[in-house]
């Protein structure tokens, strides 16, 4: 099977069409009796789901290329009665497929139930429990214990790995569909994840099965986002966060991220994309938290840090092209497969540490508290900064900056267990101080978003002249040419290691034309974040992002330089950008980290 | 992220000269991986962690995907084999006289999997197809010596004779 994959690598659909015929040939086929019309180069999965036919799948994820392992999916062809996985089957003029024969029933059916045979079944004790798709699967087709036990096969018994900071892996849940191994090698370019052995002994791990935390793995937690079980999950710090808030003792901070607003709603029932903002923040407050803040108060904090870099690096053609960091899967990947251009990266701390330094320096002595007794609790879309925290290199406060990390989906769990009814709360606002948005900040959560925001300060502080709005989309690799005084400045926005390396390559071959490179490890950037709510596909983060850029739109003030409370804290606090205090708090350092 | 050799970089580098070689013979090509592999499993007698980064850096792969190859292959092995080779007949003859409980037998004796080597390197244990000696059925060889006619409980102590051989020689 690993080979296999190592030489079908960049055999992507199976199938050639896909751009190079410039109009695509029809074919029409036959789905329970119902006829449809669709191009050549689909599947009959995606012809079925044309007409609203839904079929089954579980190895299979849109984004992703096809695997036909599990066959959950099988479909019968009346023409020859023989079973076809309906995922990886091209379509065909004429065919007749029928997905309620009693065969294709029976043989999917008998398939997820030999999947549940050597499954260990836990439902209780899963992170997964209520969004499992093996679980919903099984839901879907009623299927019983007694049939799961007919089969009763041996089942594994192999160590869980928990060591963390950002993913636990459980591969006894694991039921071999590959995604995590897909998405990690075709979308990441890390694989960090491959199956190993054969036939029984087979599983997904790492390198000699290393704890994931000591291998190349990036900590994006798109594995996880994807697995369609338990087998991959975050972390959780759910049990550590009730305890500081039981305690009176402690001070509790809580920060969110700018995407949040945008995706926690689906997790209770709000269409993709939904800004929620005021009942996130109620939400909250009912739950415990001292202090309900916003990150996007320290986005604009390292947009002024990161464009003052930037400008430096201009005059003093020094480090260029500029590569933004406030991505920590992007930088752990950086420091595994190019120790030589760690220079290139801003040295401003992502969004998240910013906060909590700031919060356990200037925000104690403001507010009047030991910065001993304050617990930073950052709620992310984010499994790699659950590893950023626990980095030496941010210490600088006095203490652990952050103190723990929630996932978008490890929230919503909290508020789920509490009962609130999220939905119908009635909307609350930020905290004073670090509470005070400008949009700029929000649209940190898209791929784009920090460029653009970056560059609306840059090109106001050089010139004085405010900036076109960019709209620089949210997918793949994208460019532009912003027009700062009277030089053109080449930027390039890029989502998703693998698109990373390739600009990165081009940088180490002194080929790149670009200034400025921002770059996310996310598909989509945050809002497609390995701790979003789940199922994520490609659709939904598309909405996500379109939800986030509404909120910028219709915010007043869009730049970072005017919002009041930064101009304050440099005022009051930090000096000047870049100045000493700022350097002290708010930049970092990078390491070499093996390639393998 | 030690070397396996426990030496310090320069007997690494001595280390990892013959490998060197080995890959200097090939372009830089995904599909030479199953050649550089056998070619250097010949050098070293396994497949050593230090010896597969290598290959990975040279190959451009990731650790994982040459471990994955390298485990999916019988013919591959990650530890050095064992000072005692046994290998146990699996062929029809074995079969319906017993033969998958005396390979059960010697591996709860030993604590390893067919395909696996004990940890003080003793033993390595596999399964043949055929032995040829279908008459001697169950039949197993360890190094050059062929046990037939076995039974489980005759497991341990033709084991024990090796250890104690290798014991003595010492
Ligand atoms: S966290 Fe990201 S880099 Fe690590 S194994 Fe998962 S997908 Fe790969
Ligand atoms: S860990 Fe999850 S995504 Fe990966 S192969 Fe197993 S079930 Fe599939
Ligand atoms: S893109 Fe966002 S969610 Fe993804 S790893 Fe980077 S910071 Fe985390
Ligand atoms: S979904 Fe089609 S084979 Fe798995």
């Amino acid at each position: 099977m690993a080979i296999l994959k190592l030489t079908l690598r960049f055999n992507k659909r199976g199938i050639l069409v896909k751009g190079s015929v410039p109009i695509m040939s029809k074919v029409t086929l036959t789905i329970d009796g119902q006829k449809v019309q669709v191009d050549a180069d689909k599947t009959i999965l995606e012809a079925a789901q044309e007409i609203g036919i839904k079929i089954p799948t579980l190895c299979y994820h849109p984004d992703l290329s096809l695997h036909g392992s599990c066959r959950v999916c099988v479909v019968e062809n009346l023409a020859n009665n023989r079973l076809l996985a309906s995922c990886v089957t091209p379509v065909m003029e004429g065919m007749e497929i029928s997905t309620l024969s009693a065969r294709a029933r029976r043989a999917r059916r008998r398939n997820v139930e030999l999947l549940l045979a050597n499954h260990p079944n836990d439902c209780l004790g899963c992170d997964r429990n209520g969004s499992c798709e093996l679980q919903e699967i099984t839901h879907e087709m009623s299927i019983r214990r007694e049939d799961v036990e007919r089969f009763a096969g041996e089942t594994r018994d192999l160590p869980v790995d928990e060591t963390g900071p950002s993913l636990k892996r459980d591969p006894n849940k694991c039921i071999l569909c590959g995604r995590c191994v897909r998405v990690c090698e075709e979308i990441q370019g890390v694989s960090a994840l491959q199956f190993s052995s054969r036939g029984f002994d087979s599983i997904v791990t790492t390198a000699f099965d290393l704890p994931q935390s000591e291998v190349n793995c990036a900590n994006c937690g798109q594995c996880a986002a994807v697995c369609p079980v338990g087998a991959i999950t975050e972390v959780s710090e759910i049990d550590r966060v009730w305890r500081v808030i039981e305690d009176p003792e402690k001070y509790v901070v809580v920060q969110t991220a700018p995407s949040i607003q945008a995706t926690i709603g689906e997790e209770f029932g709000f269409e993709p994309g939904t800004v929620v903002t005021g009942k996130l923040v109620a939400a909250l407050k009912k739950l415990g938290f001292d202090k309900v803040f916003s990150t996007e108060f320290s986005a604009d904090l390292t947009i002024m840090e990161e464009g003052n870099e930037f400008i430096k690096r201009i005059k003093g053609h020094k480090n260029l092209p500029h590569i933004t960091s406030c991505c920590p899967g992007w930088i752990k990947f950086a420091e595994h497969n190019y120790p030589d251009l760690l220079n290139h990266l801003s040295t401003a701390k992502s969004p998240q540490q910013m906060f909590s330094a700031i919060t356990k320096t200037y925000y104690a002595e403001k507010a009047g508290i030991d910065p001993a007794n304050i617990y930073t609790v950052a709620v992310m879309p984010c499994t790699a900064k659950k590893f950023e925290k626990e980095r030496e290199e941010h210490r600088d406060s006095g203490y652990q900056d952050t103190d723990a990390v929630l996932t978008t989906r490890e929230l919503a769990r909290m508020i789920k267990e509490v009962g609130l009814d999220f939905a119908n709360l009635e909307d609350e606002h930020y905290d004073e101080i670090m509470g005070s948005l400008t949009g700029a900040a929000t649209i940190f959560g898209t791929t784009g978003g920090v460029t653009e925001a970056a560059l609306r300060t840059v090109k106001e502080v050089l010139t004085g002249e405010p900036l076109e709005r960019l709209e620089l989309g949210y997918m793949g690799i994208k460019e532009a040419e912003v027009e700062i005084g009277d030089r053109k400045y080449n930027i390039a926005v890029v989502s998703g290691l693998a698109n990373a390396a390739k600009l990165l390559d081009e940088v180490r071959a002194g080929s790149s034309k670009y200034d400025w490179i921002e770059v996310m490890a996310c598909p989509h950037g945050c809002v497609g974040g390995g701790g979003q709510p789940l199922p994520a596909t490609k659709e939904k983060k598309d909405k996500r992002a379109m939800g986030l850029a509404s909120i910028d739109k219709s915010n007043t003030i869009r730049k970072s330089h005017e919002n009041l409370d930064i101009i304050r804290l440099y005022e009051e606090f930090l000096g000047e950008p870049l100045s000493g205090e700022s350097h002290h708090l708010l930049h970092t350092t990078y390491r070499k980290r093996d390639k393998n | 992220m030690g070397c396996i050799c426990g030496h310090d970089s320069e007997s690494r580098e001595k280390y990892l000269a013959p490998l060197k070689s080995i890959l200097k013979k090939y372009e830089r090509e995904e599909r030479y991986l199953i050649p550089i592999l056998q070619e250097a499993q010949g050098q070293y007698g396994y497949l050593p962690k230090d010896v597969l980064k290598e290959i990975a850096s040279y190959l451009d792969l990731s650790l994982s995907q040459i471990y994955g190859v390298v485990t999916f292959y019988a013919q591959f092995h990650l530890k050095p084999k064992g000072r005692n080779v046994i290998r146990v007949c699996t062929g029809t003859a074995c079969h319906v006289r017993g033969g998958a409980e005396v390979l059960k037998a010697i591996e709860n004796e030993l604590k390893i999997k067919s395909g696996g080597t004990t940890d003080d390197l003793e033993f390595t244990l596999e399964t043949v197809a055929c032995i040829g000696a279908c008459g001697l059925a169950p039949v197993i060889m360890v190094n050059d010596d062929t046990h037939g006619r076995l039974t489980p409980d005759k497991v341990p102590a033709i084991l024990q004779n090796y250890r104690a051989r290798e014991k003595a020689a010492v």
